[in-house]
């Protein structure tokens, strides 16, 4: 049995509810005292620390959302001081600013601890060569999974993304065992290896493959470990509730949630009420010892169920099924979260294009193709295709500074594109995953 | 002044070659038991570890090229086994492949160790805020300062290379002190700054630059001061060694080279003998306590100047003033080692291509920018732009992946550039700084 | 600017157009309702659109047809330089230019016996257009695209 803290892990039900509650009423109490903004939130909704005494209880705190994340200032936020914090990270704005999130030590070995479980009950070992295929630096995806399999004491093989010839030729190199990426990275990677004649099934090491940040199917899985021989393991976590966090175990039915640091709740988005186990709806998150940024009844904008039964694997700590969609419009394209209204806004910086703008997204082969189609104004025509096409190069890198990704640019004419009387519909989703 | 390791950075000079001495005769002990590669150099020089009994008896021991790592990799080289290793990185190769590089969990804590000194040798603690502009991944740049800043207490902001607008909000909003990057990237930020309406000087906490992995020149380091009230501290190392490794101390009287973990020669360029300090001659380093990637008298290819004498600082470890110049013909491309050889080989994988090619070098503004003109091969000449185009695009999307860095590629009709009837000078060079 | 040469500054229309089957057609079928000749012709390509670039006999009636169809269209200052229909007669003409130090942007060209015609964009139209003539070479004025 693959594990890294059979204490926590393996804890009897009794004492997990116990210590959770613990947990749940420290922070809360926490929250109130030096919390301003939670404080202000609890009193609005008349409630006090005091009246939370059971699990349950939970469902009378204020939640939060990626709103308030965004428009405290850092210092109304921060619930550490400067001196505390020990590093930065960023995720997706809804605009043209991301929101940033800070970490004390603490919340870094929290977090690590988390990943550490994660892939460890996965069945990853010391023994295993780790190659982290994730994008490291402000988001969180690449030093999260770095951290957590140094943590482990693997060896970590710093990728980071792209370049996948060269990716295929360290894999076959240094004899990796595991890949930590997303997984239409990883069919890619398949797709690759037949082009450049590597057989990733017979001629290299891989066993495991650390998946996550974005959608992906059962049947996309099937044809992983039938075609690559990888075992396809589930990863999910966003930048405000940490990083990357929750992993499968080698049972491979639900991502196990930490108990000792979270408490999960699924909400119906529309009606906010609890819903049961086995029930759809928006993931709710409380990160019990996050100390820098709070985290509590964080409304995810994630769908997704969660079973609470005993996990094949002896595991009590609930499991969280895959995502099914999303309650906003947010997209993700190659794991990164992109909203359109950040599309918008760099779209509208621009004084030579039109209000009208569309983006399609395809998948031909294994990765996300994101196309943003916009509208070119009359006056801004020029008969000039050098300067039509230094205004397409200028559009596609203040998309990409913004987006993060790499997103084709299609001039097209005034008036063709769809107008709407209510809802735009901008985005046109041609994939199937 | 502070000190990171008060004892060994103060040490007094004999008490410092001791210890040299003692872990230089280790590590040959150790190499000649371990390494059959290394071993069979000795023997080809007819020297026992024995023989090694004064720091002088060091000129007895074999030389280590960069062609080495390439040709006896991995298994002849290394000394760990495999399970030890916890790390591994790329540095550039001169060829078609990277050279890879692995790590002990004692090798990256003595990499930290070194580099958390030179920090603190320049005033950096845990009030600081460094983010780290250096490329994150494979390449040591970005991970090594992240772990020494992590090592010290400061809080750390993973920005990676690129998205500069971003960095600049970033050190505007969380209060960042220090910028690890390259000189070139520190001047770019700057000239940002400026079309942003922001002062670095005026409107940013930025005091401090981590700077490195390119030449530099007093002008620039005035600049810098003068123009964005930042003290550009000169930092020294390579993947090979390590990583980033060393630095000028606050007095900035040369770069503090530390002699209980590495020791240093400067060799006549004609007669290979070791010259006195004062002089300028090709290093020659050793890394003394490396366990997985043992490197001893390596010659690393920069030329320089070492000085012995006790620092201003209060520390007794030697000192190196600027590199001068390289002994090979490699180029610095915005921090990224480059061979010439490297472009040929990626140029020789496209059949549309002639053999005829040539590297423009420039920096017209801040930033290096690196033209790699090739003669298009009549027969792939097509009255389609766009197909032209998608070649162009091709060539320098591989290129790109080999080196590291952008480059841009211009096709040009075959016969229009020079040809050489000896040996073929296809670097030109305008950077003046 | 001297108005007298202002007949040599012909109104070429530029009209920007997606790449997609059927715009062409489009904008011929467009011509045509209007009763518009066209007298020269070429597309310039971009990635994934195209500059149609159209000499006609009527330009305002032709500019007021594809507005209103809902082309992106502009006129653009051409110079039409009589060519005479035999070997070399671009050459010396580019001779002619580059010693003289004008750019040429773009061009095209058609033969129209007995002669042939070079058109010609360029920075410096005054420039342009003294040199041509000062060589005794004739520029066509806008009476000759009626």
């Amino acid at each position: 049995m693959s594990t890294w803290n059979p204490k926590m892990e393996f804890m009897p039900k009794e004492e997990l509810d116990k210590l959770q509650l613990k947990l749940l009423k420290a922070l809360v109490h926490r929250l109130y005292d030096y919390s301003p903004f939670y404080r202000e939130r609890m009193d609005m909704g008349k409630v006090h620390p005091d009246q939370i005494r059971s699990i349950d209880d939970a469902a009378k705190l204020p939640f939060m959302q990626k709103k308030d994340l965004r428009e405290l200032e850092p210092n109304q936020l921060f619930m550490a001081s400067n001196r505390e914090l020990v590093r930065y990270h960023a995720s997706s704005g809804t605009t043209g600013r991301p929101t940033i999130v800070g970490y004390t030590q603490k919340d870094v070995d929290t977090w690590t601890e988390s990943v550490a479980r994660g892939i460890a009950s996965a069945g990853v070992s010391a023994d295993d060569i780790l190659q982290v295929a994730y994008t490291y630096g402000l988001f969180t995806g690449g030093l999260g999974l770095h951290y957590g399999a140094e943590r482990l004491g693997c060896t970590v093989v710093p990728a980071s993304t792209g370049n996948s010839e060269r990716q295929l030729d360290i894999i076959k190199r240094l004899g990796v065992t595991v890949i930590a990426c997303t997984p239409s990275y990883l069919m890619h990677l398949g797709e690759v290896s037949k082009k450049i004649g590597l057989d990733i099934k017979n001629d290299t090491n891989l066993r495991i493959g650390i998946l996550g940040a974005e959608p992906w199917s059962e049947g996309m899985r099937k044809r992983m470990e039938d075609g690559l021989g990888v075992k396809a393991i589930n990863i999910y976590g966003t930048s405000e509730l940490s990083g990357p966090l929750w992993c499968e175990c080698i049972e491979q039915r639900g991502m196990h949630v930490w108990c000792d640091q979270t408490l999960l709740e699924v909400m119906d988005p529309d009606t906010g009420e609890i819903l049961g186990p086995g029930e759809k709806g928006e993931l709710v998150v409380t990160m019990l010892l996050k100390e820098a940024v709070p985290i509590i009844r964080y409304r995810t904008g994630d769908i997704a169920t969660v079973d609470w039964e005993e996990c094949g694997c002896g595991r009590l700590h609930p499991r969280l099924g895959r995502i099914t969609g999303r309650v906003d419009d947010m997209l993700i394209v190659r794991g990164i979260n992109v909203f359109p209204s950040q599309v918008e806004y760099v779209l509208m910086s621009n004084p030579e294009l039109g209000n009208e703008f569309q983006i399609v997204l395809e998948r031909e082969g294994a990765l996300d193709e994101i196309l943003v189609r916009v509208e070119l104004k009359p006056e801004a025509f020029q008969d000039n295709v050098a300067m039509l096409e230094s205004l397409k190069t200028r559009i596609h890198e203040r998309l990409k500074s913004a987006l993060m990704i790499s997103a084709d640019v299609e001039l097209v004419e005034p008036g063709t594109l769809p107008r709407f009387e209510s809802k735009a519909k901008r985005v046109v989703d041609k994939r199937k995953i | 002044m502070a000190y990171w390791n008060p004892k060994i950075e103060t040490m007094p000079i004999a008490d410092l070659k001791a210890l040299q001495l003692k872990n230089l005769r280790a590590l040959v002990g150790r190499l000649y038991d371990n390494s059959p590669f290394y071993r069979h150099r000795m023997e080809q020089k007819g020297v026992v570890p024995d023989d090694i009994r004064t720091l002088e008896d060091t000129v007895k021991l074999p030389f280590m090229y960069k062609k080495d790592l390439r040709d006896y990799y991995p298994d002849k080289l290394f000394v760990a086994s495999k399970r030890e290793i916890v790390r591994y990185h790329a540095s550039s190769g001169t060829t078609g492949k990277p050279t890879i590089v692995g790590y002990t969990r004692n090798d990256i804590e003595t990499w930290s160790e070194s580099l958390a000194r030179a920090l603190t040798s320049i005033g950096l603690g845990s009030d600081d805020v460094v983010q780290v502009a250096n490329t994150y991944g494979l390449f040591t740049g970005g991970l090594g300062f992240h772990y020494a800043a992590e090592k010290i207490g400061a809080a750390v902001v993973p920005a990676s290379t690129g998205n500069t607008e971003r960095q600049i909000q970033l050190i505007q909003d969380l209060g960042v002190t220090a910028l690890a990057a390259t000189p070139s990237y520190m001047m770019y930020v700057g000239e940002v700054a400026q079309k942003m309406g922001v002062s670095i000087k005026t409107d940013t906490k930025l005091r401090v630059g981590l700077l490195g992995a390119e030449p530099w020149s007093d002008w620039m380091r005035d600049r810098i001061h003068d123009w964005l009230g930042v003290k550009g501290i000169n930092c020294y190392g390579a993947s090979e060694l390590a990583g980033p490794l060393f630095s000028e101390c606050e007095d900035q009287q040369g770069i503090h080279f530390w002699g209980d973990l590495t020791m240093l020669e400067i060799l006549h360029p004609e007669t290979q003998e070791p010259v006195g300090p004062g002089e300028k001659g090709e290093m020659v380093i050793t890394m003394l306590t490396k366990e997985a990637f043992p490197l001893i008298r390596y010659r690393i290819g920069d030329i320089s100047i070492m000085h012995e004498e006790k620092c201003s600082c209060g520390r007794t470890h030697p000192r190196i003033s600027r590199i001068t110049g390289r002994v090979d013909d490699m180029l610095i491309i915005r921090g990224i080692n480059v061979f010439p050889s490297q472009v040929e080989y990626s140029l020789l994988t496209n059949p549309e291509l002639g053999n005829e090619f040539q590297i423009v070098i420039d920096r017209k503004g801040a930033l290096d920018d690196m033209l790699v003109k090739v003669e298009l091969k009549p027969e792939a000449f097509t009255d389609n732009i766009n197909q032209l185009n998608a070649l162009r695009e091709r060539v320098e999307g591989k290129l790109k992946n080999l080196l590291n860095v952008g480059v841009e590629i211009e096709l040009v009709e075959p016969g229009s550039l020079p040809r050489f009837e000896g040996k073929a000078k296809r670097v030109v060079d305008r950077r003046m700084y | 600017m001297n108005s007298d040469l202002e007949k040599y500054r012909i109104k070429q229309l530029s009209i920007f157009s997606e790449n997609r089957p059927g715009r062409l057609m489009d904008l011929a079928r467009d011509m045509k309702e209007a009763k518009v000749n066209i007298l020269g012709f070429t597309i310039a390509e971009g990635s994934g659109y195209g500059v149609v670039r159209m000499l006609v006999d009527k330009p305002e009636k032709a500019y007021e047809k594809l507005s209103a169809q809902g082309h992106v269209v502009k006129f653009t200052d051409v110079l039409a330089v009589k060519m005479e229909d035999k070997p070399g007669g671009l050459y010396d003409l580019t001779v002619l230019l580059k010693e003289a130090g004008i750019n040429i942007e773009y061009a095209y060209g058609y033969r129209n016996s007995p002669a042939a015609v070079l058109i010609l964009k360029v920075e410096d139209f005054d420039k342009a257009i003294d040199i041509i003539l000062g060589s005794g070479r004739t520029l066509y004025d806008i009476s000759h695209f009626r």
